[in-house]
Formats: C-alpha cells, structure tokens, sequence
C-alpha cells in the first residue's frame, strides 16, 4: 500500500496518468482544469516524456490524433467550451479508432458560462458530441482517489478497444484537495499496436490512419464493424456502485460525480428522519449501467429520483433503464450551482409525502 | 532493354483521381523521390489534408495520417513529437492550409517543429468545385468571386511564404513552381533541402509550390501553365524566402 | 471531538488557502477524513480569497461549506458575507486588528485577535494567519498543536518554520 497524500483533483489525475504511462499530454489553458496542464509541463519534460502548449483546443486534440496514431498513451484536458471545440477531433479519433483519454473538467454553460462545477456536459459526452454514428466511454468518478484509480483503468478500456475514453469530472472535484493513495494496479492485457503509423521500418503495407471512406458501402461496413464494438463495450465495461441499496427502500436516488457524493450525505440525513434512501451511482456513465436499475426496480418503493447539476440530462437514460415500471423524478442545480442536501431532503420528502412527481 | 524510368517507391501503385493536366501528380512523385533519395521513406510519416489530396495516403507508400480540414501541422506536431526519429510531412493545398488551418500552420511553424510541410497553391478550391481561396488573385474569377475577387469585400491574397518567413521557429521557407522542366527540377531540389533542414533538426521547413488547376479555371494545362506564369508570378515571386541551414554551416 | 466544518475567508496575499491547507495536511495526519476547497477563478486575481475545509471522522459527501461550525475571517468584507452562515453556537474568528466591526450575531462565540500587531513583534506580518490557526486548534482541539507543527514541518517552506511555529505558539497562547 503507497501512503495517503493530500492532492488537488486536477493535479491528481497528473500524477496517475503518469504512473499509467501517459507518455504525451497536449492542451490548452482553461478553468478550472489549468493546473492539470501546469502540472504536467513540470513532471513530463523530468521523465523525458512529451508536453505541448497547443494554440488551440482544436489543434490540441489534433496532436492526440498524430500521437495516438504512432500508438503512444496520451491524453488531453480540457473544460466545456473547449470539449466543444475538440468535437470534431474526437469525432475523427472516433473514426480512426484512435486510443486516447480525453478529461473534462465541466463547468457551467451554456456559451462561456460559468467556471463554477456543473454537469450539464452530459450529453455531450454519452450522446456523441461531434457528428456521426459513435459512442465513447465515459468515467463519471466521484472522488479524487476513484479519479486516480479509474486513470488506469480508462487508458486500458482506450487501448483494448481502440477508442477515445473520456473521463468527466467538474470544477469541484477538479480543484478540492482531498487524501489519495496511489496505488500499483495491475493492467489489462492489450493488444499490440499494429495499426499504428510508426514509419514502415521494413513494413510491406502502409499504414493509414483515417477515418475517410468515400464509398457509401464501405463507409456502412465501418460503421458495422464500429456498431460491433460499442456492443462489446456495452456488455462489459458499464460499472456502477449501489450504495444502501440492499435493503428495501423508499426512495432510490440516481446521481453521479459530486452529486452523488452529497446524496451520500442525503441518505444519512434521512435515516434521521426515518426515510430510507438508497443510490445509484453510474460510474460509467456511457455504456449506462442500466443492470444497476434491475438490481434495484424491486427495492424502492416511490421510484426514482435523479440528481443532477444540469437541467436533468441523465433522466432520459434512466427512464430508458427503468422502462416504465417505476416513476423517475428529477431534482437539480444548473449554470454553476451545487445542491444542497436539505434542498436535496426537501424535494424527497415532497415525492414522498406529497406525490409530487 | 535497361529499365530508365520508374515509379519512385514512395508512391503506390493506386491510381490517382486527379484531373487531367493536374499538377499534384508531378508534386506527389518530388515528395516520394526525395524520400527516396534520402534514404528515409522506412521512417516518413506524412499528412495528407482535406481538399483535392485528401486521398494521399492511398498514393504515399509510407504511412499516412488523414487529417481533419486544416489540422495537418497538429497532427504531425503529434507525431513528431511522439516519435522524434520519424521523418514528418504535412501535404496541403491552400484552402486547407491558409484558410481553415492558418492558426495551426502559423504555430507549428513558430514552434519550430520539426517538420515538413509541402503546400499546393493554386489559387483557388478544387475538390469543392472552383471556390474563391484565400490566395486568389485580386479580380480572380471563381464560383464565389463571380465578378472577379473584389479586395474591398474579400480581402486580399495572403502571401504565405512571406508570412511564416518572419517566423523564428521557420528554417527554411522557399517557393517554387512546376510550370516548365526547369522549375520542377528547381522545386525538387526546394523539397529536398526542405526534408534535409528536418532531418538535421534544425527547425520547421515549407516549400509552397505554384501549380494550376485546368479544370477549375477552366483552361486548358498549357494555357493554364500560361496564366500561371502571367499572373501567379508577378504576385507570388518565387525564391528562398529564408534560411538558416545555411546559418548552421 | 466531533467534525469541523471551517471557512477561511479574506483577502488574498493573506494566506487564507494555506492556512487551510496547513490545517487539511494535519487533519489527515491525524488520521481523519478531510477535504479543501478553494474558491477559484476570478475571485483568486487579488480580490477576496476563501476556502472550505472539513475534518471529520465520517465520510466527506460535498466539500463545500455551506453552514461552518467555526469562521475564520481576515477583513470586513469576508465578516460581512459568511457571518450570516455561522452555524448557531459557532465560532467566529476574527482579526481584530482588520475588521473593523463587532458581530452582528448574539448566538455565536466571537473572538477578536489583534493577529497583525502580534505578528509584527514577531516580525513578519505575513504570518497573522498562523497566529489565528493556533488560535482555532486550541479553541476546536480538532488537531494537537503538534500534528499541525509536523505537517507545518513536512509540508510548508523551511525557510519559514520557525517562524511559523512561533505564530502558531503565540496564537494558541493568546489569553482570552
């Protein structure tokens, strides 16, 4: 076991994408994510590893696009205007089948926005957000240790199924300090990079990295092929935490990230007040862990209710997972606003006492 | 009978889309017989762009990167900087490279990456079909110029060159032409000094190549060679514009 | 003890957010679950400057610090916007020698600490916030002064120590 040390959030995910090997960081200052690009301009050039200040968000997801397809580890950060801007290239990283982490570090919008803590990048994130047919993985960790801890594990989902992953946290997880433990984790077997331009080095074929298929046909059989593996990573990387949910319960609130973090704080409220909460948590929040939702459909008397920093994003997912056996209820902040667990206790308590859907 | 004449081994044996008269044929074959000649084509990485080249990567023999629309100098910057010991080329053409890309252009070149970038300019969008570019001649016909290029609503011609020569992360910025047999000859050597100035790491190297396209000004290859010469020349003069190999000697 | 719930408020250049985080560092040396949280952003370009920290044996939900058990406050305007949130019984700390008002509130434990004419004697201004963190363990005994001192030690600048300890010292000392 490492020992325990206080670390900002930001700089935390520094750190573990340096123990996972990152071995290139391209990025573009934004708040609240700044200290995560300064924090690797210090540490990567000592371990002879690559930093670029990118001119742009654009051109910084572009440099992942070249770096990811020489087949090294790499990463970029950013914060919601500039996920917006790296669109396109995720888009294009997408189709290319390009390995790489993406951070998102989300701050209210919509436009400039705020620079306070929001999650109203969800759809963004799990839907898509550039054009096209894709999906990618999307780690939603709710403390700064599951940040560092979940690093490791998106850099191998990236590489196992050559696919961007992304991880989203937000301006409160991002700047708070809290203690974390780095500890060794065994990697995942990956395949070998064989696809990657490396130069031919005696290669008879060429490499290509492109996601250009000017023939309708076999732009359809990409897309089948690409449809195949977000099947295969539906089955088996959704995760999620129940927290009290082995008991039956009055209510299950649905909540992820920070959220989820003061819902804990909700349901240890209740019990003071006789209410019985349980929640579930999406630690992946694409693929949806709707196996959480079959786990729980029996135990919760009054249904659901979704917590969210945003205008309610994740309900329709959760709705989908529930498919109708259950009432899904919605409470949340937006524009850089946090909940608070009594407004949080209140709207239970008015599902519950009230009907109030 | 000895064989005199070859395809160069950096290009494949596609067969190419591009127009009759075309001239990136004649630039693609510079690029792969400079790879050659220097030895380096086991270890070139190039970047092919969005416009008419866009299908380069099926013509390059070496591994090829297809860039989002504008973004190739990003892209080798990460590929460059991922594995140093590559031998990196951006190919673009100028709508792809001096409109929609400038930004990226502008500072791999400031960044002194060490990379090489061969830009096609001629004077107009090819693949979407005749569009005004940003290096169009003043009083230029095209689809969005109907009347000629107006300066007073678009502007005028950047002179690309020029631009990253007052760059102090640009090594070596030359501009040539392929409209006679002595100035392909010229612009192979232009290519060739180019690629050398990236693999002796002494900075960020741009060859801009004058070429035509028949097709979309509507002439034909030798009136276009013409036009090339009668109006290209006299605003975008050929020549060195900088050189710090030779400041390294 | 039971968990505190801390806002350090007041300009920055002050040391608000280390102070916090001298205070987090100890917290977790002595085995609690802590948690910091610095306001960010435009507020940190030399305007107020303030920060959240929980020490607490339970688990920490949100970081942030909406209703503290015990403010520290460093100027007028940092009185005027957090004394209003001050849990009823709370303590409130203050920089006499700053704020240049009483508390409005009859249901909270103020404490006035001339902190800036302290640490000159000591000679250096800079430190009147470590004067007030002694002040705030002795009164809270959420941490021993010497876990704070150790993680002082550990994680603060070795120029400044001695220095700091002694404000420490002086603060925890301060008769009131």
């Amino acid at each position: 076991m490492g020992e325990k040390v206080l670390m900002k959030g930001t700089e935390a995910i520094g750190e573990a994408a340096i123990r996972a090997n990152c071995q290139c960081f391209f990025g573009y200052p934004i708040t609240p994510q700044t200290e995560l690009a300064a924090y690797l301009a210090k540490q990567m050039p000592k371990l002879n590893r690559v930093f670029v200040q990118a001119e742009s968000e654009v051109a910084a997801i572009n440099m992942i696009y070249g770096a990811a397809g020489t087949g090294a580890r790499v990463m970029t950060s950013s914060s919601s205007p500039g996920i917006s801007l790296m669109s396109e290239g995720i888009s294009y990283i997408a189709g290319a089948e390009l390995p790489c982490l993406i951070i998102n570090i989300v701050r209210g919008g919509p436009g400039l926005g705020s620079i306070q803590p929001a999650q109203s990048d969800y759809f963004q994130a799990t839907k898509g957000g550039g054009h096209g047919d894709y999906n990618m993985p999307v780690y939603a960790p709710s403390s700064i240790q599951e940040m560092v801890d979940l690093i490791q594990d998106a850099f191998d989902v990236a590489d196992l199924y050559r696919t961007p992953c992304m991880m989203m946290g937000d301006g409160m997880l991002g700047q708070m300090m809290e203690p974390v433990e780095f500890v060794l984790r065994t990697p995942r077997a990956v395949p070998e990079k064989d696809w990657a331009a490396t130069g031919l080095h005696g290669r008879a074929k060429h490499n290509v990295i492109n996601s250009l298929y000017l023939d309708p046909q076999d732009m359809e059989n990409h897309n089948i092929h690409l449809q195949e593996k977000f099947r295969r990573i539906r089955e088996n990387e959704a995760r999620y935490e129940l927290f009290e949910c082995d008991r039956d319960n009055d209510l299950m609130i649905v909540a992820y990230g920070t959220t989820a973090r003061i819902c804990k704080n909700v349901i240890r409220d209740a019990e003071r007040d006789g209410i019985r909460l349980g929640l579930v948590r999406p630690i992946t929040l694409w693929p949806f862990p709707t196996e959480a939702f079959e786990q729980t459909i029996d135990r919760t008397h009054f249904g659901y209710l979704t917590v969210e920093m945003s205008a309610g994003q994740m309900v329709e997912d959760v709705r989908l997972a529930v498919n109708g056996r259950q009432p899904v209820a919605f409470y949340g902040r937006m524009g850089g606003m946090v909940p608070h667990p009594k407004d949080i206790l209140e709207r239970v308590k008015q599902m519950i006492y009230q009907g109030v859907k | 009978m000895p064989i005199t004449f070859t395809k160069p081994r950096g290009l494949t044996d596609a067969p190419t889309h591009y127009c009759p008269g075309c001239t990136h044929g004649i630039v693609h074959r510079l690029v792969a017989e400079v790879l050659e000649e220097l030895g380096v084509l086991d270890k070139a990485i190039g970047v092919a762009p969005v416009g008419c080249s866009v299908l380069a990567f099926e013509y390059f023999a070496c591994d090829v990167f297809e860039a989002a629309h504008g973004r190739a100098p990003a892209v080798a910057t990460g590929v460059k900087r991922a594995k140093p010991d590559s031998v990196v080329f951006t190919y673009q053409g100028d709508g792809d490279l001096a409109a929609i890309g400038t930004a990226e252009i502008v500072h791999a070149a400031t960044r002194g990456e060490k990379i090489t970038t061969v830009f096609v300019n001629n004077a107009i969008y090819g693949m979407t079909g005749g569009q005004m570019a940003p290096t169009t001649l003043p009083g230029q016909v095209t689809e969005t110029s109907p009347y000629g290029r107006d300066t007073n609503i678009a502007g005028f011609p950047i002179r690309v060159s020029e631009m990253i020569s007052t760059l102090d992360g640009a090594a070596y910025v030359e501009r040539v032409s392929v409209d006679s047999v002595k100035n392909v000859l010229k612009a192979k050597m232009a290519i060739k000094r180019a690629f050398e100035c990236q693999i002796e790491g002494i900075g960020f190297s741009l060859v801009e190549v004058l070429s035509i396209c028949p097709t979309n000004w509507g002439l034909s290859p030798q009136e276009s060679m013409d036009w090339l010469r009668d109006h290209m020349l006299p605003y975008y003069p050929l020549g060195v514009k900088k050189d710090k190999t030779k400041e390294s000697e | 003890m039971t968990g505190q719930e801390i806002v350090f408020a007041g300009f920055g250049g002050q040391g608000i957010l280390s102070m916090g985080k001298f205070l987090a560092f100890a917290g977790m040396e002595a085995g609690l679950n802590v948690s910091w949280l610095p306001s960010y952003g435009p507020e940190m370009r030399g305007g107020t400057a303030n920060c959240s920290v929980i020490l607490t044996e339970n688990t920490i939900g949100s970081p942030v610090v909406t209703t503290p058990t015990t403010l520290v406050v460093m100027n007028r305007p940092s009185l005027d916007k957090f004394e209003p949130a001050l849990v009823e019984n709370g303590l409130l700390i203050l920089d006499s020698d700053l704020v240049n008002r009483s508390p409005v509130r009859q249901d909270i434990e103020p404490v006035g600490i001339p902190a800036q004419s302290i640490a000159e004697r000591l000679g250096n201004k800079k430190v009147a916030n470590m004067v007030l963190l002694g002040a705030l363990i002795k009164m809270t005994q959420v941490v021993p002064v010497e876990t704070l001192l150790h993680a002082i030690q550990r994680h603060g600048k070795q120029q400044f120590y001695e220095l700091n300890e002694s404000a420490i010292v002086h603060g925890c000392d301060f008769s009131f």
